[in-house]
């Protein structure tokens, strides 16, 4: 099956005062219809960017953005505001992390949903009113008819999510990005947003692309992962072999930051020691090896995006096979 | 929202109630403004100018002086000292002229405002931007009166563009209505203009961060909509604030210097006057008459601003 949408040697940098930050530095990814993909990886690592980029949201005036964005084969990187508004929303949509600045606080939501389906579609107010109602219902919203009248302050977090969600529904689009959507909530909620979303995937065969820093939140939904590390792809492998087979050292001391019910009680969390590299002028080689308890001499060089445990299980680490499956 | 109203017309009367005690007593304590001796002449005998005291009532105890002046001017019978004529009437013949001054100007103001505001926000740093900061500082700057003195100057007596001011009611002949108030207009709105396009452009700027502002992008909207629907329309509370103080101040004999300038024959026109001959019933009429549109004006925009951000609610914190 080709893949819905293809990214390939993706980079954002923005220049500032101080220098040139490489918020994502060629990052390259599939997405194929009906699939999860999770990206996952620390505050400031370039995940949300490169979510934003994907449907030229990134907009900074000194921004600048080379690779290439294929939406169903059709390249959508570096297309203008106008050309890019059939892409918008129509064919991938997105979620944000914190429902209440995400949605605009002065208009009903229903009218916030309708508005969607007016720059798209040419119906008339009444079924685009409709049509929000029942959207509002599909995503689990009690009493939609009356809650399509109100404004966000009056809906609670959880609720003002699901809202989003549903907005994001409107046009059917076959692609939903979701930066962070479960940050923001409390974790029964998180819970219930994240099973909307699985639903969703299942039930209409939506491709989502999921950013998180919440490995819990990617055991729960993804079927591929994506582990970025200072603006990187530092790991590319299937939800198994993430849990089961990590690669990468930086994915090892994910998951070992990670509470576990399945380990004894008296077993500590390991931290990573250190902090991210700044992204003004990063290591040269590995850009995790200043952090690595693994570091050796071939660390001095950047190594390659490439399988070196066999499949498609991907991954940027000098060390040989044999000692990854020994710590896997 | 009853109670909301309720409430704000009781602290309405309360802010006029102060303000007239103030106008009262600083009038009283202004040296050379006893009436009675400026009616009375400059080589008067002490006899006519106790007579005179004694007709205007100036020989009893202030607060019963303060009660009567209320007591006329809510009857409509407070007559100027100077000038024995009917203040209310007066005030009340001024009423045309300056609500067609202001809220021509003031239409013209928020439009150009908003205009500019919204290009400079716009191109925000580009030319327009930096050509329209330019011209509002400029705008900002220039003195009314200067102004109006240039304006008049070059567009009336030199190129005679333009009427010499004075007003020709609409009721007369709309289009002289019009032309004559083209020039007062103008340069009455210029410093609003000016501040207001700042104001506007520098919320939007703010609002463009916004992560809904984001949303209505990633919802597939074009650029004008978004810009209109969610950029625009937020930025405009604080100016909707601004605009009620200041409409209610220029209704309310703020455009005193444009309506003298122009010898539009206003309420601010006849405010100026009475403060030359220090007559004391003009001035408390026109400064409650004043300070009645501000507080009015105030008050809609508390109740715009209830329409305007759904969020704030009038019955429980209203912004006071």
């Amino acid at each position: 099956m080709s893949p819905i949408l293809t990214v390939d040697d993706l980079r954002v940098s923005f220049a500032t005062e101080d220098g040139v930050v490489k918020a994502v530095d060629g990052v390259s990814f599939d997405l194929s219809a009906g699939e999860v993909l999770a990206i996952v990886g620390e505050s400031g690592c370039g995940k949300s960017v490169t979510a934003q980029t994907l449907t030229g949201l990134t907009r900074a005036t000194n921004a600048r953005i080379t690779g290439s964005v294929k939406y169903r084969g059709k390249e959508i990187n570096g297309l203008d505001d106008n050309q890019l508004r059939d892409v918008r929303g129509e064919q991938i949509a997105m979620v944000f992390q914190d429902p209440m600045c995400a949605l605009n606080p002065v208009y009903r939501v229903g009218d916030q949903i309708t508005e969607m389906i007016h720059a798209h579609r040419d119906v008339s107010k009444k079924e685009a009113q409709a049509k929000a109602v029942e959207l509002l219902r599909s995503v689990g919203i009690p009493n939609p008819e009356r809650r399509v009248r109100l404004y966000p302050h009056e809906f609670s977090g959880g609720m003002r999510q699901r809202v989003m969600i549903a907005m994001a529904l409107a046009l059917e689009p076959d692609v939903l990005i979701a930066d962070e959507p479960t940050t923001a909530l409390d974790v029964t909620i998180q819970a219930q947003i994240l099973q909307l979303i699985d639903q969703l995937n299942r039930d209409r065969g939506l491709a989502v692309i999921i950013i998180t820093h919440d490995l819990g939140v990617v055991a729960e939904i993804a079927d591929r992962v994506l582990v970025m590390y200072a603006g990187q792809v530092v790991e590319n492998a299937t939800l198994d072999e993430i849990f089961y087979e990590p690669c990468h050292p930086y994915t090892w001391g994910l998951l070992g930051s990670l509470a576990r019910l399945d380990q004894p009680r008296t077993a500590r969390l390991t931290q990573i020691p250190g902090a991210p590299p700044s992204l003004l002028s990063p290591p040269s080689g590995c850009r995790f090896a200043p952090r690595c308890s693994h570091v050796f001499d071939e660390c001095t060089e950047l190594p390659p995006l490439e399988a070196r445990t066999g499949g498609v299980h991907l991954d940027r680490c000098w060390l040989d096979s044999e000692a990854k499956a020994h710590h896997g | 929202m009853g109670r909301f109203v309720a409430r704000r017309l009781l602290g309405m009367t309360g802010v006029l109630f102060a303000i007239s005690v103030i106008v009262f007593l600083i009038f009283n304590v202004i040296p050379n403004s006893d009436p009675a001796a400026r009616i009375a002449g400059k080589n008067a005998d002490p006899a006519l100018i106790a007579r005179v005291t004694a007709d205007l009532g100036l020989d009893k105890p202030l607060p019963v002086q303060y009660l009567t002046m209320m007591k006329q001017i809510f009857t409509g019978e407070l007559t100027s000292y100077a000038k024995d004529r009917n203040v209310v009437e007066q005030i009340w013949e001024g009423l045309p002229a300056t609500f067609s001054l202001c809220i021509g100007a003031a239409v013209l103001w928020m439009a150009l405002a908003i205009l500019f505001g919204y290009l400079s926000a716009v191109h925000a740093g580009k030319f327009t931007d930096r050509a329209l900061t330019i011209l509002s500082l400029v705008g900002i700057s220039m003195p009314v009166f200067w102004l109006a003195a240039m304006l008049l100057y070059y567009l009336t007596f030199k190129v005679e563009l333009f009427p010499t001011g004075s007003y020709v009611p609409f009721t007369e002949s709309p289009g002289e209505w019009a032309y004559h108030l083209i020039l007062p207009w103008f340069t009455l709105a210029v410093l609003f203009v000016g501040i207001y396009s700042r104001v506007l452009r520098s919320n939007m700027l703010d609002v463009m961060n916004e992560d809904y502002v984001r949303t209505a992008r990633a919802k597939g909207l074009s650029e004008r909509q978004v810009r209109m629907r969610h950029v625009l329309r937020n930025s405009m509370i604080p100016v909707i604030t601004l605009f009620g103080l200041d409409f209610g101040q220029v209704i309310g004999g703020g455009a005193i210097l444009t309506e003298t300038v122009y010898n539009l024959d206003g309420v601010g026109l006849y405010a100026g006057e009475a403060i030359r001959s220090l007559d004391l019933p003009p001035l408390m009429a026109v400064v409650m008459f004043g300070a009645f549109f501000i507080v009015l004006f105030n008050t809609i925009v508390d109740i715009l601003y209830a329409v305007l951000d759904p969020r704030i609610r009038l019955g429980e914190a209203a912004p006071a």
